[in-house]
C-alpha cells in the first residue's frame, strides 16, 4: 500500500472485453484510490467503464473479461491474483455491492429475511436463528417498517425503494469495509433517491465503510461524495475533492458534464449537450479519447495521449491544457461563474479562518 | 383455498360431464359394431344381443341411462370381457399403468431438470450441445420406437432386462425409458432455456456479490426460480405419457388401461371406452390442479392465499 488511509489501491488496470469483433477496451489503465471512510464517486457517461471498474474489484466480470494488467490491492493483498474461491470469502464480507435496479436484484422465490441473512450464513456459518435476527436488526436499521412481520414476505411484497432498503441491507450486513454502490438511486424516483442517499450517508457514520459510489448524476455527487473521479471511454480524466470537481474543473469534459446539468441558476432556453458520441473502444483514438468532441482541442490531442498534471495536491487533470506551454482558454460561461464562486468561497473561508480560526472544512462544504 | 378447491372440484365434475358427452357421441360414429363376428349371426340374434346390452334404444336415451348410471358409480359391463363390470376391469388394471407412468414422469423429470441445469451451467460448451442434441433426441423419437430399440438392444442382446410381460419392478424399466424419455427431454429443454436466462439476472448476480459459492448460487437461487416455467409444461407432459403409455403398454404387454383403452377401442368395446376416457380425463385434470397449487407453493407472487401487506 501505499499510503496506509487507503483501504483499496486500483492501479494501472487495464481491461478487455473478449468479442468476435475483437478486444474491446473497456478499461484502459486507471488507477485510483479509496481512503478508510470516505466517499469516492466515479463518474462518466454509459459506457465509461465505470461499472466495469467495480465489477473487476469484485472479480464478478462476465468470463469473457480479460484483465490485460494492473492490480488492485486490499488490505495489502492484490484482488486480482486470488483465486475464485478465495474471493469467494472476500465478497459480501470486506466488499459488498450495492445493485442499481431493486426491481431485479431480488431474489422473487426467497423471503427476504433469508436473502438478507444469507451472507451471515455463508460467511460466519450462523445457523438460521441468529442470522434471522440479525437480519431483523438490519432491517430496522434501513428503516423497514414493521419488520418483524415483513421479514416473511417475498421481494413483489415490497414497493422500490423498500426494495433498494433491502439490497442496502444485504450489502451491509456483515460490515464491510469498502461498499460499492453501483447507480443506487438510478432506478428509484426522486423523493426516494434523496431517502436512499440520506439512509447511506447515515449508514456510512454507523458502520465506518468507505463507499465507491457510481453514478451518471452529478446531482447525487455534490450531496454524497467527498472525492471525484470523472471517467471517460475507459479512463479516468480527471478527479479531485467534490468542491475541486465541481468549482474549479479543469478538464473539457467535467466542463461539459457539468454545463449539461440545470441549476437554480441556469437560465435561457437550451440545456447545453456536449456534441458527438464517445469513441469505439474496439480502437480507441489516439490521443485523448475526448479531442473528437471537445471544442478546446489542441493539436496535440489527436497524437499524444495526455499525462496527468497537477493543479493541487488532491486535484490532477488529464488534458494538454494545463500545459504550461498550451494556449490560454477560456471555459464556458457557466464554469466561470463556477471558478468566480469557488474563489469566493475561498476568500471567505480565509477571513473567517483569521478571525475565528480554523473551521471545519466539513461545514465549510456544505 | 378451501374456496378455491371447491371451485376446482366444481369445474372438474363440470369437465368430466362435457367429456362423457362428446366421447359417447363420437364414439357411436365409430365404424363397426361391437359384435365380433357379425358375419355369421342372425338378423334376430344381432337384436337380441342389442336388447341385451339396450343397444336397441335411440342414442339419447342410451346417452341419458348411461349418465344415470355413472353418477351412481355403475359404469357398465364391458361387451369383451362378459359379466365384468368396467369399474372391476379398471380398477383391476390402473396399477400397473399409474405406475409405469408415474415411474417415468418423474425419473424423466428429475433427470431432465439436471441434464437441463448442466447444460445452462456448461453454456455454449461441448457439455451444453450434447445435452442439446440429447433433449432434441428425445422429443422426436416416438415413444414406440424407442420402446423397440430398449427391447431389442437392453432386452433382446444385452439381456439386462425382460423384453415384455409383467412381473415385478425389473419389467417396468425398460417401459419406464421408454415413456420418461419425452419429459426428459421436453423438462431439459425448458429448464435450461429457462437457467441461462435466470443465471444473467441481476439477483444472480447479488447472489454472487453476497460471496455464495457457484453451487450455492445455483441451488439456492437459480434452480427454483428456473423451475417455475417448467410447472407449465407438467400437465401436457402428463398426457404425452397417458396417450404415449396406450402404445407402449401393448408394445410391453403390460396389463394397464391403456393396453386396455386400445383393445376396446378396436372392438367397439362402449362402456369400457367410456370408462377409460372418464379415467383419463379425470386424471389430466387432477394433474392440472395439482401444477395450479404447486405453482403457488414455489412462485410466492402468484400464491393463491396471498395475505395483504
Amino acid at each position: 500500500m501505499d499510503n496506509e488511509n487507503n483501504i483499496l489501491e486500483v492501479r494501472n488496470l487495464q481491461v478487455n472485453f473478449k468479442t468476435y469483433a475483437g478486444d474491446v477496451k473497456a478499461i484502459r489503465n486507471v488507477s485510483f484510490d479509496l481512503r478508510k471512510g470516505e466517499t469516492l464517486a466515479i463518474v462518466g457517461e454509459s459506457g465509461s467503464g465505470k461499472s466495469v471498474t467495480t465489477r473487476t474489484i469484485m472479480g464478478l466480470n462476465a468470463s469473457n473479461a480479460d484483465i490485460v494488467s494492473g492490480s488492485i490491492m486490499y488490505k495489502g493483498q492484490d484482488l486480482l491474483k486470488k483465486s475464485e474461491q478465495e474471493m469467494e470469502g472476500i465478497r459480501g464480507q470486506d466488499i459488498a455491492e450495492i445493485f442499481q435496479d431493486p426491481m431485479t436484484s431480488l431474489d422473487p422465490t426467497m423471503k427476504i429475511g433469508r436473502q438478507i441473512a444469507e451472507p451471515l450464513m455463508v460467511h460466519k456459518g450462523m445457523k438460521k436463528d441468529k442470522a434471522w435476527a440479525q437480519a431483523l436488526e438490519m432491517m430496522k436499521l434501513v428503516g423497514i417498517t414493521d419488520a418483524e412481520s415483513r421479514i416473511n414476505d417475498y421481494p413483489h411484497q415490497f414497493s422500490g425503494g423498500m426494495r433498494q432498503r433491502i439490497v442496502i441491507a444485504i450489502a451491509l450486513i456483515n460490515y464491510p469495509e469498502v461498499l460499492i454502490a453501483d447507480e443506487p438511486t438510478t432506478a428509484l424516483d426522486v423523493t426516494i433517491q434523496a431517502q436512499i442517499l440520506n439512509l447511506m450517508k447515515e449508514l456510512q457514520d454507523k458502520i465506518s465503510t468507505s463507499i465507491i459510489f457510481i453514478t451518471h448524476d452529478l446531482g447525487v455527487v455534490a450531496g454524497m461524495a467527498d472525492r471525484v473521479a470523472v471517467m471517460y471511454a475507459g479512463k479516468i480524466v480527471e478527479y479531485g475533492t467534490v468542491d475541486e470537481i465541481f468549482y474549479n474543473p479543469k478538464h473539457p469534459y467535467t466542463w461539459g458534464l457539468l454545463s449539461s446539468m440545470p441549476t437554480l441558476d441556469s437560465s435561457g432556453d437550451e440545456l447545453p449537450s456536449i456534441p458527438g458520441t464517445p469513441p469505439d473502444l474496439l480502437d480507441p483514438p489516439t490521443g485523448d479519447a475526448f479531442a473528437a468532441r471537445n471544442a478546446y482541442a489542441l493539436k496535440i490531442d489527436t497524437e499524444q495521449e495526455p499525462p496527468f498534471f497537477k493543479v493541487s495536491d488532491t486535484h490532477y487533470a488529464a488534458t494538454w491544457l494545463l500545459h504550461p506551454d498550451a494556449p490560454q482558454v477560456t471555459p464556458p460561461a457557466q464554469i466561470v461563474e463556477r471558478q468566480k464562486k469557488y474563489a469566493k468561497m475561498q476568500q471567505a473561508l480565509a477571513q473567517a479562518q483569521q478571525t475565528t480560526g480554523p473551521v471545519e472544512e466539513e461545514e465549510e462544504q456544505q | 383455498m378451501a374456496k378455491y378447491l371447491a371451485k376446482r372440484i366444481f369445474y372438474l365434475i363440470l369437465t368430466l360431464f362435457i367429456v362423457i358427452t362428446v366421447t359417447f357421441f363420437l364414439m357411436k360414429l365409430l365404424p363397426g359394431t361391437p359384435l365380433t363376428n357379425q358375419a355369421k349371426l342372425s338378423q334376430s340374434q344381432i337384436a337380441l344381443i342389442y336388447k341385451q346390452y339396450g343397444l336397441d334404444k335411440p342414442e339419447w336415451q342410451q346417452y341419458l341411462l348411461y349418465l344415470a348410471g355413472a353418477v351412481k358409480g355403475d359404469f357398465g359391463t364391458s361387451f369383451q370381457f362378459s359379466d365384468q363390470p368396467v369399474s372391476y376391469l379398471l380398477s383391476s388394471r390402473i396399477g400397473p399403468s399409474l405406475q409405469i407412468g408415474l415411474q417415468a414422469m418423474v425419473v424423466g423429470v428429475v433427470l431432465g431438470i439436471l441434464v437441463g441445469a448442466i447444460g445452462a451451467m456448461r453454456q455454449n460448451t461441448w457439455v451444453d450441445t450434447t445435452t442439446t442434441v440429447v433433449s432434441i433426441l428425445g422429443i422426436s423419437i416416438p415413444s414406440f420406437v424407442l420402446a423397440v430399440l430398449l427391447q431389442y438392444y437392453l432386452g433382446l442382446k444385452a439381456q439386462l432386462f425382460p423384453i415384455a410381460e409383467w412381473g415385478g419392478f425389473i419389467y417396468t424399466v425398460l417401459p419406464t425409458l421408454a415413456l420418461g424419455a419425452t419429459p426428459l427431454a421436453e423438462s431439459a429443454r425448458f429448464v435450461r432455456t429457462e437457467m441461462v436466462d435466470v443465471l444473467s439476472s441481476d439477483y444472480i448476480e447479488l447472489a454472487k456479490a453476497k460471496g455464495l459459492s457457484r453451487m450455492g448460487v445455483i441451488y439456492h437461487h437459480a434452480l427454483r426460480n428456473s423451475l417455475i416455467p417448467l410447472i407449465t409444461i407438467v400437465g401436457p407432459l402428463a398426457v404425452n405419457i397417458m396417450t404415449g403409455s396406450m402404445v407402449v403398454e401393448n408394445i410391453f404387454s403390460i396389463p394397464g388401461i391403456g393396453e386396455q383403452f386400445v383393445k376396446s377401442v378396436l372392438t367397439n368395446d362402449y362402456p369400457t371406452i367410456m370408462g377409460l376416457t372418464i379415467i383419463y380425463s379425470f386424471m389430466l385434470c387432477v394433474v392440472l390442479l395439482f401444477t395450479d397449487i404447486l405453482y403457488g407453493i414455489v412462485d410466492p407472487r402468484i400464491r393463491l392465499t396471498g395475505k395483504a401487506n
